[in-house]
């Protein structure tokens, strides 16, 4: 893997924010935070509760327009009026609630909205079938055996992968993670923190927000850390360890000049 | 929290699809239990009187008698699915009767006795029912897709208005009109009454644009979780929109058909059409909770209550407990899905 970072080595950001300021009413949630995420790697987005987290990626999936600041993808200035422009442009975002339709069988889920289909109005679904089926084989998501099962029937890291799964077929450039292991055991983690590695090693950009640090350690080739609504330091894999990032998320070390606003 | 235990990586050689138990497969597909309910019950009246039940002359009448309750009840599929109900279909039928009679007296239409009719008339008052019934659905749609209403008292309301206006438009007098009797009465199929081919051609358009479109997939989505459909890019409140506008087009479309078959309007009745409506979906195994459904188990939820008291009356049976027994049946369906969602929902 060709390893760029962000911290002078080059290399052009496949998806960044520089100097986002958004605010709400009285609360400002983001004052001046930049964020770079690489083309083939894990970027950790870490802080604490009210740090910026869920403000800047709602920004970076097109949920939010930001206040003021710019979006650059592959180093070009780009504007999401919604999350569709973002799509457009191969970000695909998974959802800490999943967002699955739980009666669907997961070809549906996975291709819900987007569905290959036949004389214009009706869907083939045995091709979405088999598309879905070899897209999970090739990501070793498992499942294939259960194609006909409403996801329902599945268990949350199940789920979490067909989730997963479904932003890895889409996504062409970054697919966007908020928390998506929270809600699951050790051994479902486990699974879901290895099919986020095969999604980033076929060259996508992978964000990920967690708030487990040594769980963010393990997968992460970067990690940036948010606190008030600034970016306030910047590891690549080795250079952080659990006391470090928690010592950057509490405001105990920085090696980031705090950017204006 | 179930812990997974299945490998994370697939055996190369690993089967696409693995056979199901076969009692898994029955608990999956409700319409299986309620098709075999009604295989039993046809049985047991085939027993106790094989020379006047099971006749084809009287499965033809059956099969007339439920046509008009076919036709909106497939509509009502769609609004189930979705995790809504419509309770006007009442009113959409009633004032499809309305708008169908009232359309012929402005072809001039509404005098003509069979033999005096023609396809223009006849186009005329398909246009006027299937013109109130859209009126209807869109009103139902409006309220609930973006007001936001739910659709229990969205659709009570629609069911008050539109029984009233009927009665308004109608001065509270039925009109009576052989002009449609061609359809309601004639046999495009020899020996077949018409009102069975046109059932039939309503249930399948239903099935595929619920089964086999991608329309249907998307009611299936947002009935299971509109957040998930909002999030695929599926415009949700216009998509509940022309579910209920179907619900009442169905409704609109079945008026019509009731002037055709019984020569008037019937401004008073219709009254438990909705409750029959939904008691053949949710029979059929279409869930209540919406996501789950079929087509083919709506026309098995039809043809229960039928039979039963079509066997009734020939065993000599009071056909009053036609009534008790599709209650109990009906209690236990929604029971076996709730049962059905709670071994699925393991997740």
């Amino acid at each position: 893997m060709t390893t760029v970072d962000g911290n002078g080595n080059g290399g052009v950001p496949v998806l960044a924010a520089y100097r986002v300021v958004k605010t709400f009413g009285q609360v400002r949630a983001l004052r001046g935070a930049s964020f770079e995420a690489y083309p083939g790697e894990v970027t950790a987005l870490v802080g604490d509760n009210g740090a910026g987290k869920s403000t800047l990626i709602k920004i970076l999936s097109g949920v939010q327009p930001p206040d003021d600041g710019e979006l650059r993808m592959d180093g070009e200035v780009v504007h999401f009026a919604n999350p569709h422009d973002a799509k457009d442009r191969g970000i695909e975002t998974v959802y800490q609630d999943l967002a699955l339709a739980p009666d669907l069988d997961a070809p549906a889920n996975v291709f819900l909205g987007r569905e290959i289909r036949r004389w214009r109005y009706l869907h083939n679904h045995a091709e979405m079938r088999r598309r879905t089926a070899a897209a999970f084989r090739e990501l070793g998501v498992g499942l294939v055996q259960d194609m006909r099962a409403p996801v329902a029937a599945f268990s949350g890291g199940q789920k979490q992968s067909v989730a997963i799964a479904r932003a890895a077929m889409w996504a062409s450039k970054v697919i966007i993670m908020d928390e998506p292991t929270a809600a699951l055991g050790v051994i479902q983690t486990e699974k879901v923190l290895e099919l986020i590695k095969r999604v980033r090693d076929r060259g996508i950009a992978v964000i990920f927000i967690s708030h487990n640090l040594p769980e963010v350690l393990q997968v992460a080739d970067r990690i940036e850390v948010l606190r008030l609504g600034s970016r306030v330091a910047r590891f690549r894999r080795g250079e952080a360890d659990v006391d470090r990032l928690i010592a950057a998320i509490s405001g105990a070390f920085s090696n980031e000049e705090v950017e204006a606003a | 929290m179930s812990t997974d235990t299945r490998p994370v990586t697939v055996p190369t050689e690993e089967p696409e699809t693995r056979p199901d138990s076969p009692l898994r497969a029955v608990l999956r597909n409700p319409t299986v239990v309620t098709f075999a309910v009604l295989v039993v019950i046809i049985l047991g009246f085939t027993v106790a009187e094989p020379s006047l039940f099971f006749q084809g002359d009287n499965f033809l009448q059956i099969a007339q008698n439920v046509a008009i309750l076919t036709v909106v009840s497939v509509g009502t599929t769609f609004v189930i699915i979705t995790a809504g109900v419509d309770l006007s279909i009442p009113a959409g039928i009633v004032l499809g009767e309305v708008f169908t009679v009232k359309a012929l007296n402005m072809v001039g239409g509404l005098d003509a006795d069979a033999g005096q009719t023609n396809p223009g008339y006849i186009l005329a008052a398909l246009a006027g029912g299937l013109l109130a019934g859209l009126i209807i659905g869109l009103l139902n749609g409006v309220v609930v897709a973006y007001l936001k209403v739910p659709p229990l008292l969205a659709t009570l309301g629609t069911l008050g208005a539109g029984l009233g206006m009927s009665l308004v438009l109608q001065k509270g007098v039925n009109t009576a009109t052989y002009a449609l009797d061609p359809v309601g009465h004639g046999h495009w199929i020899p020996g077949v009454p018409n009102l069975i081919p046109i059932g039939v051609l309503v249930v399948v358009l239903g099935f595929v644009l619920l089964h086999l479109a991608v329309f249907g997939r998307h009611t299936y989505a947002i009935g299971s979780n509109p957040e998930s459909a909002r999030r695929a890019g599926i415009n949700v409140e216009r998509h509940l929109l022309k579910v209920y506008v179907i619900g009442g087009v169905t409704a609109g479309f079945a008026g019509f058909l009731s002037v055709s078959y019984f020569s008037t309007t019937s401004i008073g009745g219709h009254s438990t059409d909705n409750l029959q409506a939904i008691t053949a979906v949710a029979l059929g195994g279409t869930s209540l909770f919406g996501g789950v459904g079929s087509i083919i188990g709506t026309l098995i939820g039809v043809w229960i209550p039928a039979i039963l008291n079509n066997g009734l009356v020939i065993t000599g049976v009071q056909p009053y407990w036609q009534q008790v027994a599709v209650g109990f049946v009906l209690i236990a369906a929604v029971y076996f899905d709730h049962l059905r969602r709670r071994s699925r929902d393991r997740g």
